[in-house]
């Protein structure tokens, strides 16, 4: 990444507590370094916050804070998952994501390359989500707080008429579709963290989903559900959705879709790829009528290629998700309690 | 994946099932060792496609859950000492000990980290000089080399701040213990294929004949257990018991010869309590003496704790095969994975945990379904 430091940065390689401080050199930070990033026409203002003009209809509103250690992965960094994560969650509700806000929490030493790097690449992911970034804060915590850098955003996206998707709106003999493979990014993440050494290096799928969503609704308007299964994976998202809607969900392990290299590192850890988080995956629970048109709706699309029908909503044992192995057995997925451990053997 | 998808294959596994159904003329109860083919049956719901007179009683085989509570109430002492850094695998972490367990610890300002393996707190103790760093070594055979391997190697090092906490267990007692027991039903095992992966299965032969009792060494995936069930069943069903190897792939009869040879340098077998069962003789491993210097039992002063049991778990029945998990009128009502009562519902190797992860709370004729 090339990021040449501008002058007034230059004397502090690193951030400082006065980075934060609301002075001149909080100010050269913005100027210099949050500004030319993110340059659009309502940022520029530097108002006390930004004033937008929106068309009449619905707003979605959604925010979002990472945390990530290490801040760059295979496949991604805290920037880009912190403008995909909410990107996605306003696309969940239907909605076209316009506008993000971004805060960040600085660890006072942070080198000013790294905070470079990862606004450089908030950029070009709110680029490629055809967001802009208009409004924004930073803060800088002593150091020993803080694990580098924290950002939270928020966001608003606007919502076409005719599309009513919620987690409440699960219908029995629905199908559910995932868009791709599962656990990617949790296990990028951990292979990283832990420094267990694999053969292959497992990539995050962070990915802002909303084009996607895109291609759904043209698809078809027969969408009941859209949920982006990130923290607790897949089982936690079907879990709090069948409560919701109080219905069952019938899955079937055949087809849920797992590379290989993450299926393995997760027997090795003795964890389960459906609890693994995952940053670029949609969950679409649609009318059965529907299934095949959305399914290759979704398949056609670069994000959705390995979109799978993993299962159907059922009215039998209503809040509880189950799944047919491939022996034939049937077992619950229950909602995780805390993290998964890895096992002893 | 090699060594993954083929033992996990829908078609060989009616296959089986049907051999099983075929060749099952009279009701048998065999026992699973390992905790993690408890896990495999419960998971992967082999148990509800079986023959209704075959019973799988579930084995003492997690080591998580038969790690005696005094252990437990130790390493949680320990953890709590200022300076220490206290490593272990992730599933002993919510292991409830008298009073808490370690993730409270850690929470108080214990300074308590996940490893993945022993050489990882090596690394640790190396890193760190000024502190003394703790290992909790427990489990059966399986764990063991590494953790020889770990005391090896610091002795080596001299690396005077690192110590292991060990409680480990050995299975061929614990199989004579369960067959010498007066509640005792288990007419064949499933012996756990790890363990044999290191020890071999020399162990076996005499057992087997002592108690005329069949031992078939078995794997772990659906396919290597649906086989081990179906090499058990026909040496029942015709009055044999011969050790057999159903997991040649991994398993040799004389097992891992140079483990073997650190482990009888670094251990030295002794008498070990199991939580929920009681003492076993010669059923355990402690560091020799040798090698005693590097036992966090004699580093710290944690003698004399008092421990205290739920009276309301009955885990020791469920780890020798008395009772169902389902049977335990805690289960799943105030004993349950986030509020476990006993260790049986921490690991997710427990038979009472993955009864009920795996939802076998619910009927099972209410899951059958498309």
């Amino acid at each position: 990444m090339s990021w040449t430091c501008p002058l007034p940065l230059r004397d502090y390689p690193n951030i400082v507590l006065g980075h934060g401080g609301g002075g001149k050199l909080s100010a050269e930070l913005v100027e210099n370094l949050f500004l030319p990033a993110f340059r659009n026409s309502v940022i520029e203002n530097l108002g006390d916050s930004a004033v937008l003009r929106v068309p009449a209809g619905r707003l979605a509103f959604s925010t979002d804070t990472y945390v990530v250690h290490p801040l760059f992965f295979p496949g991604g960094s805290i920037g880009d998952l912190a403008v995909n994560g909410t990107v996605n969650d306003l696309a969940m509700s239907g909605a076209r994501p316009a506008y993000l806000s971004a805060g960040f929490i600085i660890e006072e030493g942070l080198p000013m390359t790294t905070l470079a790097q990862i606004v450089e690449c908030m950029r070009a992911a709110a680029d490629k989500a055809g967001v802009q970034i208009v409004t924004g804060d930073t803060k800088v915590v002593e150091k020993g707080h803080g694990d580098g850098c924290y950002i939270n955003t928020a966001g608003i996206g606007i919502v076409p008429e005719g599309r009513d998707v919620g987690p409440a709106r699960a219908k029995v003999g629905d199908a559910i579709i995932v868009s791709g493979t599962i656990g990617d990014h949790g296990m990028a993440i951990m292979s990283v963290r832990e420094g267990l050494e694999f053969d292959t290096i497992i990539q995050s799928d962070s990915a802002a989903l909303h084009d996607l969503v895109e291609a759904i609704f043209t698809a078809s308007n027969g969408i009941h559900v859209l949920r982006d299964p990130t923290r607790g994976g897949l089982a936690s998202s079907l879990n709090e959705i069948a409560a919701q809607s109080r219905v069952g969900m019938a899955l079937n392990e055949e087809k849920l879709p797992v590379k290989p290299d993450v299926q393995s590192a997760c027997e090795l850890l003795g964890m389960d790829p459906i609890y693994i988080a995952n940053e670029g995956k949609l969950i679409a629970i649609v009318s059965q009528s529907e299934a095949e048109a959305v399914l290759h709706a979704m398949r056609r699309h670069p994000l959705g290629v390995d979109s799978e029908i993993i299962g159907v909503v059922v009215s039998e044992r209503p809040g509880m998700v189950t799944v047919k192995t491939k022996i034939g057995g049937t077992h619950v997925i229950p909602m995780q309690i805390g993290e998964q451990l890895p096992r002893i053997c | 994946m090699k060594y993954l998808n083929e033992f996990r294959d829908g078609e060989t596994a009616r296959k089986l099932f049907r051999e099983i159904d075929r060749v099952t003329t009279k009701p048998w109860a065999l026992m699973e060792v390992c905790g993690g083919q408890t896990h495999s049956i419960i998971r992967n719901g082999i148990d509800q496609l079986l023959p209704q007179g075959i019973e799988l009683i579930h084995g003492p085989g997690c080591p998580v859950c038969v790690t005696p509570l005094e252990m437990i109430d130790k390493a949680l002492a320990i953890a709590a000492k200022p300076g220490v850094i206290f490593c272990s695998f992730g599933d002993m972490l919510r292991v409830p000990g008298s009073e808490k367990d370690l993730f409270r610890v850690k929470s108080e300002g214990g300074d308590v980290r996940i490893v993945y393996s022993p050489l990882d707190a090596l690394k640790i103790a190396r890193e760190n000089p000024a502190r003394q760093v703790v290992f909790f070594g427990i489990g059966f055979e399986t764990t063991a080399p590494a953790n020889a391997m770990a005391v090896s190697l610091a002795a080596k090092e001299k690396l005077e701040n690192f110590s292991v906490l060990i409680s480990h267990v050995l299975v061929p007692p614990a199989m004579e213990a369960i067959l010498t027991s007066p509640i005792n039903r288990v007419q064949a095992f499933l012996a756990a294929g790890h363990v044999c992966s290191v020890m071999g299965y020399w162990q076996y032969p005499e057992l087997a004949e002592r108690f005329s009792v069949p031992v078939v060494i078995t794997g772990f995936e659906p396919l290597d257990v649906l086989d081990g069930i179906r090499r058990a069943v026909l040496q029942l069903e015709s009055g044999k018991h011969e050790v057999e190897n159903g997991y040649g792939r991994v398993v040799n009869f004389e097992g891992n010869k140079p483990a073997q040879e650190m482990l009888s340098r670094v251990f030295e077998v002794t008498d070990r309590v199991w939580r929920g069962i009681g003492m076993i003789p010669r059923s355990g491993w402690r560091l020799s003496e040798e090698y005693r210097h590097y036992d966090a039992e004699y580093r710290f002063d944690v003698q004399g704790i008092e421990t205290k049991e739920s009276p309301l778990c009955r885990s020791g029945e469920v780890l020798q095969g008395a009772i169902k998990p389902t049977e335990c009128g805690a289960f799943g009502t105030v004993c349950t994975p986030r509020s476990p009562l006993g260790a049986t519902m921490v690991s997710s190797e427990g038979a009472c945990a993955a009864y009920y992860n795996y939802g076998r709370f619910v009927q099972i004729d209410q899951m059958a379904m498309a």
